[in-house]
């Protein structure tokens, strides 16, 4: 697939969910949280797109009421781990020496954990609920970017334009911002927009486990945790928000890959 | 010899496409059995895509579009994969430019040697490891039995190069295509490795296809030659006839460029005051037991041009780069204009800083490939606090145009030639007008052609800004036509110093010597033409 058509695909996705989340906050075709027994368990019908949940509550609101939750906790737990991954790796991998073993101590620690057995034991601390979950999730999954950041420092740093900005005369700070980072964003973007999808993935997780968002308010990762008990009579309570997770997955993909491939002028021309 | 004899190696009207682009045009090529024929051209020229289609080793997108090969018998264009892998060794071997990477890091280099030896022929484990400890003597490998469990990265480039040459050699092929082999070695591991290559090739009764850019190397080694440009045969016959009086008048620039030795340097001024000073300096790298360089003194004068010589590991580059602060001081100290670095503090002042520059020697990796050409020459400018904007515009249009790249800016680094972009990078250190510029191996890089024309832009660009330059290098020629002094390192220590002609002419010490010797010249000296001693054995 071309660089354009790839950017395109991703673009049209991810404004589609992004505008079905916006929607969904200030309306949807039912009330997300209306318990209707009658129609319990419905398939997809005229009146209800996408079926109905055990409790009769309508799919396709809850997927666009859960659209802005999902959405917007991964996004904001990708912010942070990467702006935190970013940084100290930048750090470790330029200043090297002592500080850089410690960072590297403690992040092979951390890496030595499953990354949502972390989230979990950073819940103890932070409560479950929205806010607990970005903040355990973005500490947990920064380790990782640290580790890519860092290795990619280190090869960067050893090109012969970085000792040519030092014979300008420029500071290691600059030089580390500006000819440094500039060559280390391909990883760090191709990392970020997987991570999207883990988070997304990690967040339903967290909500299986009872520790996600509280229920009854939606989000796709408790909705598909919810149809499990359902699977085999009402396969459309799981497919519906799992199709939502792998959309918005792809979304993301696309989007990385033509936006490292824009931040790369060498690829400009190819 | 008679014409009536079979080729080894038949190439008519070869035509190679990449997607639209043909870059080879139609080319002949003949080579009979034993004898060592050179295939010339510069970077772009198609020769290494030639070499490939023997093997049919193109890349992907590359497709052979017309003409026919034929080697030993077989007709090449038509052949299944399947008929290729056994032509590939035992009659057609290739040695490949880049002896750091084309050796595998993870496997030990018996098995490596064993792997061709397995495939190709029935001989028992004991029958290949004497074979390959025979072969490993015969290319001068110190210790063959412990060099068979050791792994590359142990080895030098030159080693390396050898090692390689060893694996080919080992199946006796008919044919053996060397592309650019020495290219990334120093003069001497050149001389090595090509005369041991020679050697080889003569008692194996194996012909040898050379490609090079270096005509020096060429009229050493090899006795027919055939030009290539932009994918079209310019000229082929008898090397010596060639280099004596090329028809073609490419072929003549390239001679005339492989010739080109008169000094391009302006007369220095030996009264000018001393600029940098280097007093018993030592430089040792963390974590190793010896020293790059062991206690050298050295004085460069405003506007002169000192060559600093040396093979590989003598520790020229570690020099250099102490003298601007690049390399940690162990002992000595450096002054420059008042300025003292020493080994107490291994700290470069500011004025210091911004008055030495440097131009590194891989014009691929010194320019960071997400910056502009006009953002990477004008970067220095930030640290010129006196310029305003407008006068900082001005500076960069009149560097650029010095260097020939006006109208550049706007493009980025890997849209340039080797030679364009360390036009780049000579710009980028002289924008600021500095008083003393470090150029590590600046041309070793570049095609020979290309080399001639950024020495004399070195050499130009001196004579109007008059900046004092340690010109670092392996190539003889290079240093004859710009510099004033000649410093010649071996081993970290300073062997002989003194004036360009002097040195070169008249040299002292044994190791100037041999460096002199081993580099390939185009005329050689009578009775020292080993390829056609060889030849004449193989008839």
């Amino acid at each position: 697939m071309s660089r354009g058509a790839n950017f395109i695909l991703g673009a049209a996705i991810s404004a589609l969910l992004v505008t079905a989340g916006i929607v969904g906050t200030f309306w949807t075709p039912f009330n997300p949280l209306q318990l209707d027994m009658v129609n319990r368990l419905s398939p997809p019908s005229a009146a209800h797109w996408l079926g109905a949940d055990e409790f009769g509550r309508d799919i396709l609101s809850r997927l666009m009421a859960g659209a802005s939750t999902s959405l917007g906790i991964a996004a904001v737990t990708v912010a942070i781990a990467v702006s935190i991954g970013t940084v100290v790796g930048l750090v470790a991998g330029s200043l090297r020496g002592r500080v850089d073993r410690l960072i590297m101590v403690l992040t092979d620690a951390l890496l030595a954990f499953p990354g949502i057995l972390l989230a979990l034991a950073l819940i103890v601390i932070t409560g479950a609920g929205r806010n607990g979950i970005v903040i355990a999730l973005s500490l947990a999954y920064a380790p990782g970017v640290i580790r890519v950041v860092r290795s990619a420092v280190l090869s960067v740093r050893e090109k012969e334009y970085i000792e040519a900005s030092r014979v300008i005369g420029n500071s290691e700070l600059y030089t580390m911002l500006a000819h440094i980072l500039p060559n280390c964003l391909a990883p760090i973007s191709v990392f970020a927009t997987s991570m999207f999808g883990w988070v997304i993935l990690a967040e339903s997780a967290l909500s299986f486990l009872g520790l996600g968002v509280p229920p009854p308010a939606p989000t796709w990762g408790n909705m598909l945790a919810a149809s499990q008990p359902y699977f085999e009579n009402a396969l459309w309570l799981s497919l519906a928000p799992g199709a939502c997770i792998s959309l918005a997955l792809l979304g993301t993909n696309l989007l990385g890959d033509a936006l490292r491939d824009h931040l790369d002028p060498r690829m400009a021309m190819a | 010899m008679t014409m009536t004899e079979k080729p080894l190696l038949d190439i008519k009207a070869l035509r190679i496409r990449v997607g639209a682009v043909d870059i080879l045009k139609g080319v002949d090529l003949t080579l009979r059995p034993g004898r060592l024929a050179a295939l010339v051209g510069e970077s772009g020229s198609g020769k290494t895509m030639l070499a490939r289609a023997i093997l049919k080793l193109l890349p992907p997108g590359v497709r052979i579009t017309g003409g026919d090969i034929t080697l030993a018998g077989e007709a090449i264009v038509p052949a299944s994969d399947r008929k290729m892998r056994t032509l590939r060794g035992p009659v057609a071997g290739m040695v490949f430019q880049e002896p750091m990477v084309s050796l595998n890091p993870a496997m030990t280099i018996g098995a490596q040697l064993a792997e061709a030896l397995r495939r190709h022929t029935g001989l028992s484990r004991d029958e290949i490891r004497a074979r390959a400890i025979e072969m490993l003597r015969r290319v001068r490998i110190a210790d063959p039995e412990g060099c068979l469990t050791s792994y590359p990265h142990q080895f030098s480039g030159g080693m390396r190069q050898r090692i390689m040459l060893a694996s080919v050699m080992l199946l006796r092929p008919k044919l053996l295509i060397a592309d650019e082999p020495t290219t990334a070695l120093d003069t001497l591991s050149q001389r090595e490795v090509l005369d041991i290559m020679v050697e080889l090739a003569r008692d194996a009764g194996t012909a040898v296809l050379l490609i090079t850019h270096n005509l020096g190397l060429v009229a050493r080694y090899t006795s027919e030659m055939t030009v290539l440009r932009n994918g079209v045969l310019v000229e082929a016959g008898a090397t010596a006839d060639l280099i004596a009086g090329a028809k073609d008048p490419y072929t003549r620039e390239l001679v005339a460029a492989a010739r080109r030795v008169e000094s391009l340097a302006e007369p220095g001024d030996m009264q000018a005051g001393e600029l940098i000073s280097a007093d018993d300096v030592a430089v040792r790298y963390r974590g190793r037991s010896d020293t790059a360089v062991s206690g050298v003194s050295l004085a460069i004068r405003r506007g002169e041009t000192v060559a600093l010589v040396g093979g590989s590991g003598s520790g020229k580059t570690s020099l250099g780069r102490a003298l601007i602060g690049l390399a940690p001081l162990e002992r000595g100290s450096v002054s420059f204009q008042g300025e003292r670095l020493s080994a107490e503090t291994n700290h470069i002042g500011r004025t210091m800083r911004l008055a030495c520059q440097m131009v590194f020697q891989d014009p691929y990796s010194s320019l960071d490939p997400r910056r502009r050409i006009g953002a990477i020459i004008a970067e220095p400018l930030r640290h010129a606090e006196d310029l305003s904007r407008d006068q900082k515009r001005e500076r960069l249009d009149e560097v650029m145009r010095d260097v020939g790249l006006a109208g550049f800016d706007l493009r980025y680094p890997h849209e340039l030639s080797g030679g364009q972009r360390q036009r780049v990078a000579i710009a980028r250190a002289i924008v600021r007008h500095p008083a003393f510029v470090v150029a590590d191996e600046p041309v070793s890089a570049l095609d020979m052609t290309i080399q001639a024309q950024v020495l004399a832009l070195i050499a130009s660009l001196q004579k109007r800004y008059g900046f004092a330059c340690l010109f670092i290098s392996h190539d003889l020629s290079a240093v004859r036509q710009i510099a004033h002094r000649i410093v010649v390192m071996d081993n970290g220590k300073v062997v002989e110093e003194g004036p360009t002609r002097r040195i070169l002419d008249a040299p002292e010490h044994a190791y100037t010597r041999s460096l002199i010797e081993a580099a390939p010249g185009i005329d050689p000296k009578v009775g020292s033409a080993p390829s056609r001693q060889l030849e004449r054995s193989v008839q």
